[in-house]
């Protein structure tokens, strides 16, 4: 198996829970990991992203090649059409519907979402929405964490472990309500994918 | 033993401990930062107390390590490109003093500039001082280079630069670590002047630093991170440096068919390069940064071998590579990829809301409204963001310390006002001194000491003149009625803006301090270090 991912955001959005948890699941899953993050001055609100690969080969580049990455998950729709060239043809869009609006030209709403649907293998999600009706607002992030889960072949309580790594020490409450927002967006993805 | 997921930074810092390192020295910079943070954080390091604390700058964390080496203990001290710019006194000069106990100069290039002003390449550094240098292609190796180094420096008494780059620095991989040794017991130089550069001591150890650069190459030949591959077809030899190693190979899936030599550790081993060479049609040299590898093969190869690499324009001379731009540079065909729509639109970093920045610029914006925009000096920090829209509140930025300094020089050439706008751990980085500069020639400015009560730009740091600025201001000269501390906050606008105008309007030197801290600060915890 190998799955290269690019992950994309806005500097404070997240991507770097759902990065670490896939990560956790992959080397618990035995695999091998490259993870190449985003640090510094776009993290003060600028573009954020990360290239995740994992595979059961040694991996060299710490990048996806241009045109190699099986999926884009985004948890911000415009911000995962920036990293479009690197998407292969047969590579899934998997986004967050809900805009992040700190710029003045911020384009077209639906002019972003019908580029989305110009991909043939996507996945789109309120996430922002679905994790609100969750009482968990900033469980965005692991929604579509959960989401994305379904198209990378790793056991399902892997991820769940990473989400009780990576929250582990905020407590119980806390974790549930992450594990509540990662299977809401695992059942969801598995309904449109 | 079980892998550990580490960032190359944290590779470095990991391979530290365990080699037996004694102290830690740096100032934080994109992309090293995560070394010193992690030391800081290690259980392991706070059980040994090893001295971890942030320095002022790189120049004083430099010496601090050489003083640790000084003592017999093994040192690191990390930074990033343009902080060996500041450190470069101290360091330059180590190459002649050399190292007791084993000592290592990190740097962090920032090939693409990321998150820096420039993107020089830190080998010029090594190769101009004479110092062995080392620059791992992963993580694994990021963390065994740094035991290697070590012996390498305790070997030969030098310094050992490592040379990192920032896609290295920040991807995460699995690393094997290796069994944890013993520090050194202190024990001073056998030498008792080997750290006396009197000319007359200087000289004889510039004589034997250039004697030993020929077993530093002895050992560049021999290293276990300088590899040579052979391969089949011998149109053409490859030299991969670092990082382009991987970027080389992921194009080769099943293995390169042509001979490769990998380098990691430098001086530029001459020999194996000149074997490689004798037996190709031609040489692509692919190195991150600058064309220091290249160059050197011009006086190396007498003959017309033809060298392809940055110089001849195979690759760009500027920017990190890829895997897609050194495919290009193999002459393969360029994947099929997507393009970009249209609708995406830049999104460049900004102040956060709330920040105490923005209040402090539409306060001082509104007080130097009558001259016009161009009066203000800025330095190296979050509030360099002060340039963008809306706020357009600043004119320059150059390196750590450059507002106050280049506001006094303006000021000489009769420009007024003349503000300089500095984060309080720039102020202790390197604007003391210009302060000092200022106040000796009475100079007509305004230095505003933004102090948000930490380095936030870099993540959070502790700054080392937290809670003593006014002392500070006051020691170098400064008259206590023109140290004005101010709130920035939208409710004293009004307020802000007169004490502007009032400091802008006294002719002399004074300082204004808004103070407000960042408003993650208290999200995250500040790094302290622990141990003093
Ligand atoms: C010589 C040098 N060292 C380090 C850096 C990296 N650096 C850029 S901004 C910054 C911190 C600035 O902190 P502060 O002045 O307190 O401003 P803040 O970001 O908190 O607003 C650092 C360490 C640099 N650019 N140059
Ligand atoms: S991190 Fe802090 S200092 Fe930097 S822009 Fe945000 S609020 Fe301002």
């Amino acid at each position: 198996m190998k799955k290269d991912i690019i992950l994309a955001g806005v500097g404070g959005q997240g991507i770097l829970s759902i990065a670490a948890i896939i990560g956790y699941a992959a080397v618990e899953s035995g695999m091998h990991l490259k993870q190449a993050e985003v640090h510094g001055m776009s993290q003060r609100g600028g573009d954020v992203q990360s290239h995740l690969r994992i595979s059961d080969d040694p991996i060299h580049s710490d990048l996806v090649a241009l045109g190699g990455a099986d999926m884009i998950l985004s948890v911000e729709p415009m911000e995962g059409l920036r990293y479009n060239p690197y998407l292969s043809e047969a590579g899934w869009f998997i986004t967050n519907t809900t805009p992040f609006v700190n710029i003045p030209n911020y384009p077209d709403i639906e002019a972003v979402l019908s580029e989305v649907k110009a991909h043939e293998r996507r996945v789109m999600l309120d996430a922002d929405s679905i994790a609100k009706e969750l009482g968990n607002a900033r469980g965005m992030n692991m929604v579509m964490l959960g989401a994305a889960s379904q198209f990378i072949d790793l056991p399902q309580q892997k991820f769940e472990d990473g989400v009780r790594f990576l929250f582990g020490r905020k407590g119980d409450k806390i974790v549930n309500l992450n594990l509540d927002a990662f299977r809401k967006g695992r059942a969801l993805a598995a309904e449109v994918g | 033993m079980k892998k550990l997921l580490l960032l190359g930074d944290e590779a470095i810092a990991q391979g530290a401990l365990d080699a037996g390192l004694s102290g830690f020295y740096g100032y934080p910079g994109t992309p090293s930062t995560e070394i010193g943070e992690y030391i800081q954080d290690s259980e392991q390091a706070k059980k040994r107390a090893i001295p971890r604390t942030w320095s002022a700058n790189e120049k004083t964390a430099m010496e601090s390590a050489m003083g640790m080496s000084y003592a017999g203990k093994r040192a690191i001290v990390t930074m990033k490109h343009v902080g060996l710019n500041v450190a470069a006194d101290p360091y330059m000069n180590a190459a002649l003093t050399g190292a007791n106990g084993g000592l290592i100069v990190a740097v962090a290039d920032d090939p693409s500039m990321h998150s820096s002003q420039n993107e020089q390449d830190s080998r010029y550094y090594a190769r101009f001082s004479l110092m062995p240098a080392l620059e791992p292609c992963d993580q694994q190796e990021a963390y065994d280079m740094v035991a290697h180094a070590f012996d390498l420096s305790e070997r030969y008494h030098l310094p050992v630069m490592m040379r990192v780059t920032t896609r290295l620095c920040h991807s995460r991989a699995g690393v094997t670590r290796t069994a944890e040794r013993a520090e050194n017991e202190m024990c001073k130089p056998s030498d008792p002047n080997q750290f006396m550069l009197l000319p007359a001591f200087a000289r004889k150890k510039y004589i034997k630093l250039l004697e030993i650069q020929a077993d530093l190459e002895r050992e560049s030949e021999k290293s276990p991170f300088n590899s040579f591959t052979d391969g089949n077809d011998k149109s053409r030899g490859i030299i991969a440096c670092g990082l382009a190693y991987n970027y080389l190979m992921e194009n080769y899936p099943d293995g390169c068919p042509h001979p490769v030599l990998k380098i990691g550790q430098y001086p530029v081993p001459r020999k194996a390069i000149a074997a490689m060479a004798d037996s190709c049609d031609e040489l692509l040299v692919l190195e991150e940064g600058m064309p220091l590898v290249e160059d050197s093969l011009r006086g190396l190869l007498n003959r017309s071998l033809k060298v392809r690499g940055r110089l001849d324009g195979t690759l760009f001379q500027y920017g990190e590579l890829n895997p897609a731009i050194v495919r290009q540079a193999l002459g393969m065909p360029k994947l099929p990829s997507r393009e970009l729509p249209e609708v995406v639109t830049g999104r460049p970093p900004a102040l956060c809301v709330g920040c105490p920045h923005i209040d402090s610029y539409q306060a001082l914006n509104e007080a130097l409204e009558p001259w016009g925009k161009g009066h203000v000096f800025s330095d190296i920090g979050c509030y360099t963001l002060g340039f963008m829209p809306p706020y357009h509140a600043i004119s320059s930025c150059v390196d750590m310390g450059a507002s106050i300094t280049m506001a006094i020089g303006a000021a000489d050439a009769g420009f007024y006002p003349a503000v300089a706008t500095i984060g309080d751990s720039t102020f202790g980085h390197s604007g003391l001194t210009g302060l000092l500069d200022a106040v000796e020639k009475n100079a007509n400015v305004v230095v505003i000491i933004l102090d948000n009560d930490t380095t936030a730009m870099t993540g959070m740091q502790d700054s080392v003149v937290t809670g003593r600025i006014e002392q500070i201001c006051m020691g170098l000269g400064v008259p206590e009625e023109h140290i004005r501390v101010i709130n920035p906050l939208k409710r004293q606008h009004d307020e802000n803006v007169k004490v502007f105008r009032e400091e802008i309007e006294y002719e002399g030197v004074s300082v204004v301090i808004p103070r407000r801290p960042c408003i993650h600060l208290h999200g995250k915890k500040k790094t302290s270090g622990g141990a003093k």
